[in-house]
């Protein structure tokens, strides 16, 4: 299972770059988003998969699967939350500002 | 803390009080007065010492800072520090006072200046009372910032801020070398005080690295002392105040190098390198700043040449002094130490006669506008005192009786007569070179301070020339100056005082193996007609003769051809180097977003692919590994049939309705791997992030089918494989390496801690709470980032609308 969930997060990875090197910009939006979901989904995997109950104390289970991985997700997901949103409102006021969405005529000028 | 400690850091802490005197009280009070109990304070504190260190005791304070890592201000107050100590605190005070005259209360930003000012005192003061390497690089930086900072003081000229910044690349660069070779004699000795390292001397010896140590520590000395060839910056310094000039350009700051030069004596002293390298690059300096004091016209640029040529001196008798610790003790070794105690006798008598000097060219330059020869004369009448000051500051520089001058330029020949003689480091061959060079230059010396005082003092008053109408200056700029050229002349008179009570301490502290008898060390101005007497004659006549002459050869020098300066080399270096990294810069930093991503993910892949590879980390183990139910397995192939949906979408609402079925299975992922709170989190964020997107996108343009040209893609491509790739391998790696124990065991008593079943909810609001505030900071910030975003834009529009 952790093999094949590897192998998924590089096909993710993979898929999530070539649009963040793409030129426009809701491309490269999506791409931080796909991304996100495959680092989220390659730490939950460097915790060991389905090796115990769910890390509820109430649940009186033998043994809990890791929980400091899934602490660490929680926060990454909250955080890729809020990169997200600024980062497409930030594509949407470039866009009203210049105009257009691709990268090669958004970029600075030569001598600046 | 202990009192000492307060009197070391009273700059510093008095330098934040400095603003607030100044706005409300500068309108009543020059702020000066204020700074002036500072420099005052600290001096008479520091004088209650000289009774014991003369005594021969040493006093060692320490303030911890960081303890676990060693570091501490330790201080020794030995001989050595004091007299740097005594320097500081009582020139400081005499600048201090002039400067209240000098910088004008309306005119000047004084809070700034004296801010800085205070700044350099402190730094310079913890420079010299710091035992613990590491801390005296700090002060020694730290000096040269505030250095910069004075020097550009009047920064909206062009010539200053290009001299503090020479002065700056110069210093710090010799600084970074001087680091370097701290590090290493830390490595060697394996301790932070230079006391133990004198104490552990053998091994540091003994050491490989103690040449490269001792070149790195020298590059720093002689960068700060302004030692040929990096000299340079000093001229261009003089565009700062002349207080600064006279305080940090001539009597404290350029002689730092010469401190380090001696505290560094014991360690590095008696190696025949260390003596050529000193010795040699002082003579030089001696020979080349004298010479080219002459061909100056500005004066300060001639005192500032004539300092470069004076601290060579210096530097040139430590040098000879270093052979007391090759000889050891006895009667050769004797003769070096007495060459030693020359060094820091002249150093003393320059602070004293090249300080009132600086101070008369600030007066000058005050009273008539200007500070250049060719403009000035016959200053005598109408600026008695001034001249009278200038004639003792003048002609102790030249070396004659009867002022302090005189005796240790008299030291001085001795020290090098006695060096040529001695027959060791192949002196027997060229030894001989010593006396002739500081001859010579003791003549260009003669004749440079006969033009100072005699071409600006004497000779006929032309009112014309000048743009104000002169009177002597007002008291209070006469003080200072006044003050120190009566030290000139008291100290000929009695310099057996300064030498029991602050010299010889000093001493003991570069030379701490030599006996030093008080016999040995006896100044006096007569010692019958020998070798010096009849150099001193020699340098009078044809010193003289050449003045008289001066008209006939000056122009020679003064037509110098500009090609071949040391300044000109170091101009067109600056703009080379700067053509050069603009144009290597600009070759890379395009702008444009791409390729500065391609250079991230290719650094990544770079990095992380081939330390794996070197170091044997692919290897693979799938033992462990959890079965792979059907379920699972639809999930991953939905995943990546979505995601290549998002890749290959038409039209921006079906990739947006992929992205979000993405993140939905990811939450279905998490609820098969047994975190509910993931899942949950993940549903609620997924369902915002799909709104926001559809909202967004309404303002966005069409997802163009763009034709991209293949190189485009093929680059692309390869990246993005070779990331995926390189992720996969590193956790593949990853899994199969099992190091660590998990230490998540410890947090499976999360009830009896923190009150809490749920364990990773217990994490984040508990064990890492500090984490979660933040993050929760994060979140707002992004909030109000948005927020302003969105606003801002339709503020903007109603304005359009409006007009």
């Amino acid at each position: 299972m952790e093999t094949l969930m590897v192998i998924l997060v590089g096909i993710l990875v993979s898929i999530g770059t070539y649009l963040i090197l793409s030129k426009q910009l809701l491309r490269i939006v999506l791409g931080i988003s796909i991304v996100g979901h495959a680092v989220n989904l390659l730490i939950i995997t460097s915790g060991g998969l389905k090796t115990g109950s769910a890390p509820l104390l109430g649940e009186k289970a033998a043994g809990f699967t890791d929980a400091i991985p899934q602490a660490l997700v929680l926060t990454a997901i909250v955080i890729n939350f809020a990169v997200t949103a600024v980062v497409l409102v930030l594509c949407y006021r470039a866009y009203q500002s210049f105009g257009t969405d691709d990268m090669e005529q958004l970029r600075g000028d030569e001598h600046e | 803390m202990t009192i000492f400690y307060t009197f070391i850091f009273l700059p510093l802490i008095s330098a934040m009080l400095v603003p607030l005197l100044y706005k409300y009280l500068n309108r009543r009070v020059h702020t000066g007065w204020f700074v002036l109990l500072v420099p005052l304070s600290i001096f008479i504190y520091l004088l209650q010492y000289i009774p014991g260190v003369a005594a021969g005791n040493t006093y060692k304070y320490t303030l911890s800072w960081i303890p676990s890592l060693d570091m501490n201000f330790t201080s020794y107050v030995d001989g050595l520090s004091l007299l740097f100590g005594l320097l500081i605190s009582g020139i400081g005070t005499l600048v201090i006072i002039y400067s209240i005259f000098y910088m004008s209360k309306v005119r000047e930003a004084l809070h700034s200046f004296y801010v800085y000012l205070l700044m350099f005192m402190g730094a310079m003061l913890g420079l010299v009372f710091s035992d613990h390497l590491l801390v005296l690089y700090g002060f020694w930086e730290l000096t040269s910032v505030s250095s910069f900072l004075l020097i550009s003081y009047w920064y909206e000229r062009k010539s200053s801020r290009q001299g503090a910044l020479k002065a700056m690349l110069i210093t710090v660069l010799g600084g970074f070398g001087m680091l370097a070779g701290f590090i290493m004699l830390i490595m060697m000795a394996d301790t932070y005080s230079i006391r133990e390292m004198i104490a552990n001397l053998d091994v540091i010896q003994g050491h490989t690295l103690f040449i490269p140590a001792m070149l790195c520590v020298l590059l720093g000395a002689f960068t700060k002392s302004a030692q040929f060839p990096f000299g340079i910056w000093l001229p261009d310094a003089m565009e700062a105040p002349t207080p600064v000039s006279s305080y940090l350009h001539s009597a404290t700051m350029v002689k730092a190098g010469i401190y380090l030069v001696a505290r560094m004596t014991p360690l590095f002293g008696g190696s025949s390198v260390w003596f050529w390298l000193v010795a040699g690059i002082g003579l030089v300096t001696l020979l080349y700043g004298s010479l080219t004091a002459l061909r100056q016209t500005d004066l300060k640029a001639m005192l500032a040449y004539s300092t470069i040529s004076q601290l060579g001196l210096i530097m040139c008798l430590l040098g000879i002094g270093s052979l007391a610790i090759y000889f050891g003790p006895g009667d050769s070794g004797t003769v070096f130490t007495v060459a030693t105690f020359a060094a820091l006798f002249h150093l003393f008598n320059h602070s004293t006669f090249k300080g009132s000097l600086f101070m008369v060219v600030g007066i000058i330059d005050h009273e008539t506008g200007r500070r250049d020869i060719r403009y000035l004369g016959g200053l005598m009448q109408v600026m008695p005192i001034t001249f009278t000051i200038a004639l003792i500051g003048g002609l102790s520089m030249a070396g004659l009786p009867p002022f302090n001058g005189f005796l240790s330029k008299e030291m001085f020949f001795a020290a090098v007569n006695d060096v040529s003689q001695s027959g060791i480091f192949g002196l027997s061959n060229i030894g001989i070179l010593f006396p002739i060079i500081a001859w010579v230059a003791s003549i260009f010396t003669f004749v440079y301070c006969l033009i100072f005082v005699f071409k600006t003092f004497g000779g006929t008053y032309r009112p014309e020339k000048l743009t104000r109408k002169v009177h002597e200056a007002p008291w209070g700029m006469l003080f200072s100056p006044a003050i120190l050229a009566l030290l000139v002349i008291l100290i000929f008179f009695f310099p057996n005082v300064l030498g029991k009570y602050i010299l010889t301490p000093a001493l003991t502290a570069i030379l701490p193996t030599m006996p030093i008898s008080p016999y040995d060390l006896k100044i006096s101005p007569w010692h019958g007609p020998n070798m010096e007497l009849l150099m001193t004659i020699g340098v009078i006549v044809i010193g003289f003769l050449l003045f008289k002459t001066m008209k006939r050869w000056i122009q020679v020098l003064r037509n110098y051809p500009q090609g071949l300066t040391l300044n000109h080399w170091y101009n067109q270096g600056l703009s080379g180097t700067e053509k050069l990294s603009a144009s290597l810069t600009n070759r890379y930093m395009t702008g444009s977003l791409r390729h500065y991503l391609i250079y991230i993910f290719s650094f990544f892949v770079i990095v992380l692919l081939s330390s794996l590879l070197l170091q044997h980390g692919i290897q693979f183990d799938t033992s462990n590994d959890a079965v792979i139910s059907i379920f699972d397995a639809g999930l991953v192939l939905g995943m990546v049939i979505a995601a290549l949906t998002v890749l290959l979408a038409g039209n921006r609402i079906m990739a947006i309705a992929a992205l979000g079925a993405l993140g939905y299975m990811v939450s279905m992922f998490f609820v098969i791997f047994r975190a509910p709170d993931l899942a949950l989190t993940q549903m609620v964020v997924e369902t915002v992030t799909t709104v926001l997107f559809l909202l967004c996108f309404y303002h966005l343009p069409k997802l163009e089918k763009r034709i991209e040209r293949v190189p485009f893609k093929l680059t692309n491509l390869i990246i993005s494989i070779a990331m995926g790739l390189t992720v996969t391998l590193l956790a593949l790696s990853a899994n199969g390496h099992k190091l660590f124990e998990p230490i998540s065991s410890f947090f499976e008593n999360a009830y009896e801690l923190a009150g809490a079943k749920n364990i990773v909810n217990a994490i984040l609001v508990d064990f890492r709470g500090f984490d979660t505030m933040l993050e929760i900071s994060v979140l707002a910030i992004a909030g109000l980032g948005v927020y302003v975003l969105v606003h801002q834009r339709s503020k903007r529009r109603e304005q359009r609308e409006t007009e």
